[in-house]
């Protein structure tokens, strides 16, 4: 055996690869959301009603809706509407849940209080918030955000919290404790640099939801509104042509799975890297 | 009744197989108990897990396991689970893992008559109520139907014993039934195997890394380093006069008043329990 | 055991009257007057101001929180705005379709992730490890409510065989029945995705137990090793889950009771926000958050039927 064929088969370690697979489809996502900006094969938006429903290759690559809008350019479009609502979501959960499970962790006085209100905003999914700020702010990408991101508040906090529990417990927080440092600092220096592994795989996990519920929230209409292009909209108006152009109906469906499997595979892939639970069980 | 002719055991490993088991033969007459001895990782464990047939999975065997005169190794599934049980009893180390923890003590011994014998609930629970009685449980009636976890290491380890005489097999196999009690229960169980062994006229064999168990309890001794077996004879003559080297070791490494009571059986009580006391 | 449940009924409690406050405070700063709402642009200050006492606004926040507190317990809810009936009865109606297309949802999950993870653990790294597999990475990354799409484009319309969409009512179970069917499933497929997941994950480390080998011991056949042996201890982390999706699955119950235009809870809730129906958004959300909590409980409780330890627990 070659020395480079040895160091290829130790370089293979568990989660490599999902590591791999799902590093390339979340890098075809990103890349694709982000070409949207500067070149689609069509504007998005414009409707040539002449060339409605137009089928896959007939049309451009993906044929067009029902309004003779260019199917592929939406979904590139999409593609980058339901990845900036999916970050900025996931940010809101992860940076308020984050300081919560920190906070919880670091003291009892917060805990039982933060852990009572991360069980009452769990029971709230993330649609029913939306259909409650829906009334309050309207439909639209805020709508959306704060809805997803308030439900994941919890998700981050019970990781977290866990997490940095376990850090507390080591010996060189008992250390660092006896030199004097105070329970902010040994959080800034010691815990979260330890728990930050597993909140990136959550993230990336979390990215993976946020992505499913986004569609769910636009297929509803209450995500981005017209005539931004979203791939849960292009479901929603699917379903009244799903016998006459099915590719309507499959083109967004596929592509929320490509997305989501991408994400969720690279969160497993890291989670075999990262997070020192896993890294045990496997 | 069991003889085990030129066994091998190999796992595959990174650098080729590693063999476990190699080469050993040894013969269990009725009623004749053998002891295993040996150090951890020599291979006592595998050998009594190849005799029932429960290896795991990628594990290569050669030579033969002949259960009057029909190979184990070479068995079916299907046969395999017929025997199990019914013709081979077994008795493992932790009491506190071995016990199905969602099923009462009373379901867990009457498992196995149900399945060889097709009894009907209320009297295979019959029967496991008389075998609780015979492994001396306090008040079996109640402890039939305790969760593993109401119950001590030592009540535990007698259902254990229950479980494995539930079909009365001809042959009984202890891997270190007594590791891991506290000392004063060890002997309370192996007096209730040694009942039970001559009782029932089984033939046994009794795994320990524990010289003064095998001692008290067994005729023939097997000794066993790195999958080998370095001696064999009746358990007085092995202990007392070693051949091998490595057994000389083993018995060296004895605290002094355990090697003075070995090889006498009912005067070194105290001795092996002092040699049993750090397993 | 009963001091255990009465400590975890307490939490609930507060869990409960969180989300009330939170859910009354949302609705309360929600822009709009009902009253003014409901009699339109012509209406007098005076049959404005006599409407807005009969229903009771023109008390402060905290009694009218208080009175909607009691109505929960009572079931007296107010009247809805668009429809004009009791919010009440209207949740109960429509409650008796989301239940069972939940429930069913919930079967089928178990129904297809129990044998899909058992058969799994039961070799892993074989042929039915890797199908299980593929299905749990699969069915985890498809939205639900496209599931559906698909179902009605090939079983509905294609093939035919079950209804598109439209509830008949449970005056005909049979009908009922087979229009909730593909509905459940389209909810069940990624629920059962994870579930497959989680099973196969537990599973295969109680096989590795010494109680399963003692039970191989007594004779028992590796199928019953696993059934009668390993499943019962592997299904805390699978009740786990089940609790934990239950948020899931009613949000997904909103999206699939669009798609297949079924009558329940979540299509309520979106025909009420389109018509700005506050008072049956706020109850519906409450009824939904009520149900997660009290599947928590029983979750809870099952623990205990599954796994004996737990019985004794402080």
């Amino acid at each position: 055996m070659t020395a480079l064929a040895l160091r290829l088969r130790r370089g293979w370690r568990p989660g490599s690869a999902a590591l791999l697979v799902g590093g390339v489809l979340t890098a075809c996502l990103v890349g694709i959301a982000l070409t949207s900006l500067v070149w689609t094969p069509e504007d998005p938006t414009r409707m040539r009603i002449l060339q409605k429903l137009r089928g896959p290759l007939v049309s451009g690559w993906l044929g067009t809706d029902h309004l003779g809008r260019d199917v592929a350019s939406m979904l590139m479009r999409g593609a980058f509407n339901s990845l900036t609502t999916a970050f900025a979501a996931v940010g809101l959960g992860a940076v308020l849940g984050t300081l919560a499970g920190v906070a919880a962790a670091a003291g009892p006085t917060f805990d039982a209080m933060l852990m009572r209100i991360c069980d009452a905003l769990f029971a709230l999914p993330p649609i029913l918030s939306a259909i409650m700020l829906g009334a309050l702010l309207g439909p639209g990408a805020l709508t959306a955000i704060v809805a997803i991101g308030v439900f994941m508040i919890p998700v981050f906090a019970r990781v977290t919290r866990g997490a940095a529990m376990q850090i507390w417990a080591r010996e060189y927080i008992m250390a660092a404790r006896m030199a004097g440092k105070g329970t902010a600092r040994i959080t800034l220096e010691h815990v979260l640099p330890n728990i930050a592994g597993q909140v990136i795989v959550q993230v990336t996990i979390q990215l993976a939801m946020a992505i499913l519920t986004e569609a769910g929230l636009s297929f509803l209409g209450l995500g981005l509104p017209p005539p931004a292009p979203t791939w849960g909209r292009m479901l929603a108006e699917s379903q009244t042509y799903l016998t006459q152009a099915p590719h309507l109906a499959l083109a967004p469906g596929l592509a929320i799975a490509a997305a989501v499997l991408g994400l969720n595979l690279l969160g497993d892939g890291l989670a075999a890297r990262l997070d020192p639970r896993r890294r045990q069980a496997s | 009744m069991l003889a085990i002719r030129n066994l091998s055991v190999a796992f595959p490993g990174p650098e080729g197989p590693v063999r476990v088991v190699d080469d050993v033969s040894v013969e269990v007459g009725r009623g004749e108990s053998l002891g295993i001895v040996g150090e951890s990782g020599s291979g006592k464990s595998m050998l009594s897990l190849a005799t029932i047939g429960l290896l795991p999975k990628s594990a290569r065997t050669s030579g033969g396991i002949l259960l009057e005169g029909r190979n184990i190794l070479t068995m079916g599934e299907k046969e395999l689970c017929g025997l199990r049980g019914r013709r081979i009893g077994m008795i493992f180390q932790e009491p506190m893992t071995a016990l199905n923890p969602a099923m009462t003590a009373g379901q867990q011994i009457a498992e196995g008559i149900r399945l060889h014998h097709g009894t009907g609930r209320a009297e295979a629970r019959a029967e496991a109520l008389r075998l609780l009685d015979r492994v001396r449980i306090p008040d079996p009636a109640r402890r039939i139907d305790s969760y593993p976890h109401e119950m001590s290491g030592g009540q535990r380890q007698r259902v254990g014993i229950a479980i494995a005489l539930a079909l009365k097999p001809d042959l009984l196999i202890a891997d270190e039934p007594t590791t891991a009690l506290d000392v004063t229960v060890q002997k309370e169980i192996l007096d209730i195997l040694d009942e039970l062994v001559a009782d029932l006229g089984l033939s046994l064999i009794l795994i320990s890394h524990d010289l003064g168990v095998i001692a008290r309890s067994t005729d023939r001794t097997l000794v066993m380093c790195r999958g080998r077996a370095v001696e064999d004879g009746p358990t007085e003559a092995v202990l007392r006069n070693p051949t091998a080297q490595y057994t000389r070791d083993l018995i060296a490494a004895l605290p002094r008043r355990a090697r003075a009571g070995l090889g006498e059986p009912g005067l070194g009580e105290e001795a092996r329990l002092a040699a049993g006391g750090t397993p | 055991m009963l001091r255990h449940l009465a400590r975890r009924a307490a939490g609930f409690a507060v869990t409960f009257l969180l989300i009330s406050v939170l859910v009354f405070c949302m609705m309360e700063i929600v822009p709009g007057d009902p009253a003014s709402a409901m009699l339109g642009t012509s209406a007098t200050s005076e049959t404005l101001a006599a409407l807005r006492a009969q229903m009771g606004l023109d008390a402060p926040a905290l009694v009218r929180y208080l009175r909607w507190l009691g109505g929960l317990a009572s079931g007296n809810l107010g009247v809805s705005y668009t429809y004009g009936v009791p919010v009440g009865g209207l949740i109960l109606e429509r409650l008796a379709v989301t239940l069972p297309l939940t429930g069913l949802a919930v079967l089928l999950a178990v129904g297809i992730a129990l044998p899909l993870g058992v058969t799994a653990a039961s070799r892993p790294g074989g042929v039915a490890d890797g199908v299980a597999t593929l299905y749990a990475q699969a069915g985890i990354a498809v939205p639900n409510f496209w599931i559906g799409l698909l179902l009605i484009m090939v079983v509905a319309l294609g093939l035919g065989w079950l209804p598109a969409g439209g509830f008949p009512g449970w005056g005909e179970p049979v009908a009922a029945f087979r229009a909730l069917l593909l509905p459940a499933l389209a909810l069940a497929i990624p629920q059962s995705a994870v579930l497959t997941r989680v099973t196969r994950a537990s599973v295969v480390e109680v096989m590795n137990e010494d109680f399963v080998r003692t039970a191989r011991a007594k004779g028992a056949s590796v199928s019953r090793a696993l059934w009668r042996h390993a499943v019962p201890n592997a299904l805390v982390p699978v009740i786990t889950m089940l609790g934990l999706q239950i948020s899931f699955l009613i949000g997904g119950a909103v999206l699939v009771e669009n798609v297949f235009t079924l009558p329940g809870m979540g299509r309520l809730a979106w025909q009420a926000l389109a018509q700005r129906d506050l008072i049956v958004i706020q109850n519906v959300v409450m009824v939904f958050a009520t149900i997660v909590i009290v599947v928590n409980l029983g979750v809870d409780l099952l623990y205990t039927v599954v796994d004996p330890r737990l019985r004794r627990r402080a």
